[in-house]
């Protein structure tokens, strides 16, 4: 092999106002990653087709995965390790994008929401590639790659539901109006944005978030919906969260909690 | 005792312990071995520890602990002390580092080998993908997903059989 296997869970040391920098932006992450994980498992025997139930208990076993890993790699930088972060933080402690913690409302806004999602992770995985952090680099060129089934199958969903009936694209219209501003909130800058981007780390999110709006117009536009005028949802990045968020994590860490020392 | 202070015993070479880690398989797979599977991409004997480079098909795979802790069993029992298994994320896995004999195996458990796609991850590489009981193109995809994260869903046309697919990654 010609290229060094780098391995994320590794911490690269970090001079000491840049490792809290690189840890709020993998926060960022783990965080988008297992609430949206929960809410896609919450369709589990729940979704309109058998192969669209399968498909959401896999993506939200991806979804977790991934988080776990971001999380695995803030625990190299300092952190608690990934189940206390996952199940012992309370709402304010949170640095998730409002988007993930709202309900999982009906399909139509699963689809989009999921939708969006997946494009700005596609983004920002993709400018991650040449994060000058070398485990994030390399975790972000394996999570790219498994992003891919994500990507055809919220794009497959969103050209399928935008224009099949008059009722699938008004559900799909109503699913954008509400999910964008919260969208946009995963561009956020999650604190300490300038030391990473001046370090190389990561490009500036207004950066990703314009790269993110050319690769989901097109697509929102074949299949006939059209993008609202919103502000965005900010605040999810610095613990500011809608009423949502304490319901899931009752919900979530429910059995971590009961202090029974539960294990798998 | 001196010898009891190093890692490797006198068989712990790192021939040896690749052809012990040919008993690990993939609980979803349990006719294929770690090193068929093409996860081992490097094993190093060292003074005190020997090190594992271990890489995943999916990040998200619950078998990939039941692999590791196998793979660090396997090769204590070998006479290590110390076993090290590291998780490699890049390059990433991809199907092309699967033995010849990893396919045929997956063939006769009915899931279809994936294709080569050492590149990107195109829709194509789902198209038309060979039937793994009778061989034929005729078929298609019937869900993107599966009964584990590496499977898609497909059903040949030619044969009438729903068979699994292992994906391109």
């Amino acid at each position: 092999m010609a290229s060094p296997s780098l391995k994320p869970n590794e911490a690269v040391s970090l001079p000491d106002p840049l490792r809290e920098a690189v840890g709020h932006l993998l926060l960022a992450m783990a965080d988008d990653e297992v609430l949206l994980g929960h809410r896609d498992a919450e369709w589990v025997g729940h979704a309109p087709i058998l192969e669209a139930d399968i498909a959401m208990a896999s993506i939200a076993q991806d979804e977790i995965g991934h988080a776990v890993l971001w999380y695995s790699m803030l625990q190299a930088l300092g952190w608690p390790d990934p189940d206390r972060m996952a199940y012992f933080r309370d709402p304010p402690e949170f640095r998730n994008a409002t988007l993930v913690e709202l309900p999982r409302g009906d399909w139509a806004f699963t689809v989009v929401r999921q939708f969006l999602f997946d494009y700005a992770e596609k983004v920002r995985l993709e400018a991650l590639i040449d994060s000058a952090y070398p485990p994030l680099a390399a975790a972000a060129t394996k999570v790219r790659r498994e992003e891919t089934y994500h990507l055809m199958h919220s794009r497959a969903w969103v050209l399928r539901l935008g224009d099949a009936t008059e009722e699938s694209h008004r559900r799909m219209q109503a699913a954008l109006e509400q999910a964008w501003p919260h969208a946009l909130g995963l561009f956020e800058p999650a604190p300490g944005e300038d030391l990473r981007v001046a370090a190389g780390i990561q490009p500036p999110e207004a950066e990703l978030r314009v790269r993110w709006k050319a690769e989901v117009r097109p697509i929102l536009e074949a299949a006939s919906l059209k993008i609202p005028e919103a502000e965005p949802a900010y605040g999810g990045r610095i613990g500011r969260h809608t009423e949502h968020l304490a319901a899931l994590l009752a919900d979530f860490q429910m059995v971590a909690r009961s202090g029974m020392g539960e294990t798998w | 005792m001196v010898n009891d202070e190093r890692a490797d015993g006198p068989g712990l070479t790192r021939e040896a312990i690749l052809a012990a880690l040919e008993a690990v398989k993939d609980p979803e797979i349990p006719t294929v071995s770690v090193v068929d599977l093409g996860l081992i991409y490097d094993v190093r004997v060292g003074d005190d520890m020997v090190e594992v480079d271990f890489a995943p098909t999916f990040v998200g795979c619950p078998a990939l602990h039941v692999m590791e802790r196998e793979i660090v069993e396997r090769i204590q029992a070998l006479g290590a002390r110390r076993v090290q298994v590291r998780r490699v994320y890049r390059p990433p896995w991809t199907p092309d580092r699967m033995s010849e004999r990893a396919r045929q195996a997956l063939r006769e458990l009915g899931i279809a080998p994936p294709r080569p796609s050492a590149g990107e991850i195109t829709p194509e590489l789902l198209k038309g993908v060979p039937c793994p009981f009778c061989g034929s193109t005729n078929t298609r995809m019937e869900n993107l997903f599966g009964p584990t994260s590496c499977r898609a869903l497909f059903y040949c046309e030619a044969c009438r059989q729903p068979f699994e697919a292992f994906k391109p990654l």
